[in-house]
């Protein structure tokens, strides 16, 4: 499994579909007694590791659960505030879950809007003429792919670096969105796509294309 | 294959350096404004590659490329942030940056006494050695700029 997401962001730049195909786990759970020896923080709603980077607990890293039950952004499942929580001493031992914190719909929207910028951004700073905006996006986890069309619908891929195969992928999904949300006589163009047809075939293209370039991390 | 120009940002925003080689258009706004565009965006691209990660990164953004051209990302620790835009057929040139940065950048200007830090480079030598050495990189062309 090495593709990781698939955006789909409207001309306006707006997040008209998004599916997280495969998360890898960047999770570590670990017991601790009283004082924690941790700084924590509230930062978006979230409790973050500030300070105390240790066995796999990353600075940046936010609280997922506590003693085996998820936490609701700063809130713990029954309502209390986890910074408070973790304040009392009568509640240690605790066992705590941090990883990377997972994207909110309204992250995700933010950063199909930031990620459209970023395009038109690009082909204006090029050097040479007639340059399309970003098509490849390059890091050390993951690479970004987008295929833009000519009525300025933008196809986004995330998935591992060593994924091959991906441009034809792009033109598969667009060749599903033309099949099975613009010729949906229920959708409307522009708006989020929810057609149930569409997300299978998605997920049927993205498990072939994760077979035909096999060079994920779990193959 | 052809190198296009290079940006040298300090950790302000302020351009260090620019120098262009192989360049056919240009921005269609002043140098200034230029600058500012290109490191709001690349701040901008940090912001968004570390928020989209699946995992923790090491060096985070690299790279990315479009139809016509290929942006090459290096940063230092200390923020010093060396950007190469080249042809698509450049593979990955993070040690042509680093070069940059350590041999060219810290010897000729971080070790010169008379060369303020966090302002334009105006030592002529650096710019000449960067210079030379861009145009010995084996994936600078060799028609005339």
């Amino acid at each position: 499994m090495a593709i990781f997401s698939v955006y789909v962001v409207n001309k306006a730049g707006g997040l008209i579909y998004q599916h997280d195909s495969y998360a890898p786990r960047a999770e570590a759970e670990k017991t601790f007694s009283y004082p924690l020896d941790l700084l924590l923080k509230l930062h978006d709603e979230r409790v973050l590791v500030a300070f105390g980077q240790r066995d796999g607990i990353r600075v940046g890293h936010a609280v997922l659960a506590i003693n085996g039950t998820d936490v609701n952004g700063k809130y713990t499942a029954d309502g209390k505030e986890v910074l408070e929580y973790l304040g009392n001493p009568a509640n240690y031992p605790v066992s705590i879950r941090f990883g990377r914190p997972r994207l909110t719909s309204n992250e995700k929207l933010m950063l199909a809007s930031m990620f459209h910028s970023l395009f038109a951004i690009g082909s204006q700073l090029s050097p040479e003429q007639g340059s399309s905006g970003i098509e490849m996006l390059e890091t050390d986890t993951f690479k970004l792919h987008c295929f833009q069309t000519l009525t300025g619908i933008k196809f986004v891929v995330l998935a591992d670096p060593r994924q091959a195969g991906i441009d034809s992928l792009l033109r598969k999904i667009y060749e599903i969105y033309s099949d099975f949300a613009l010729k949906n006589p229920f959708y409307s163009l522009e708006m989020p796509i929810r057609c149930e047809l569409f997300d299978q075939n998605l997920k049927l293209a993205l498990e072939v294309a994760e077979k035909a370039g096999t060079f994920g991390p779990g193959s | 294959m052809t190198v296009h120009n290079l940006y040298l940002f300090d950790r302000n925003g302020v351009c260090l350096h620019y120098s262009e080689w192989h360049r056919k258009k240009q921005a269609g706004i002043p140098k200034e404004e230029e600058f500012k565009l290109m490191y709001g965006m690349l701040f901008s691209i940090r912001s968004f590659v570390s928020k989209m990660s699946p995992l923790d990164m090491k060096d985070g953004f690299l790279a990315f490329q479009t139809s016509r051209y290929k942006l090459h990302y290096y940063e230092t620790p200390t923020g010093i942030k060396v950007v190469m835009n080249t042809d698509l057929g450049v593979g990955p040139i993070r040690d042509v940056l680093h070069h940059i940065y350590s041999a060219l950048y810290v010897e000729l200007v971080v070790k010169n006494p008379l060369c303020p830090l966090g302002q334009t480079v105006q030592s002529e030598l650096f710019r000449s050695r960067l210079d030379s050495y861009v145009r010995s990189l084996s994936f600078f062309s060799a028609r005339a700029g």
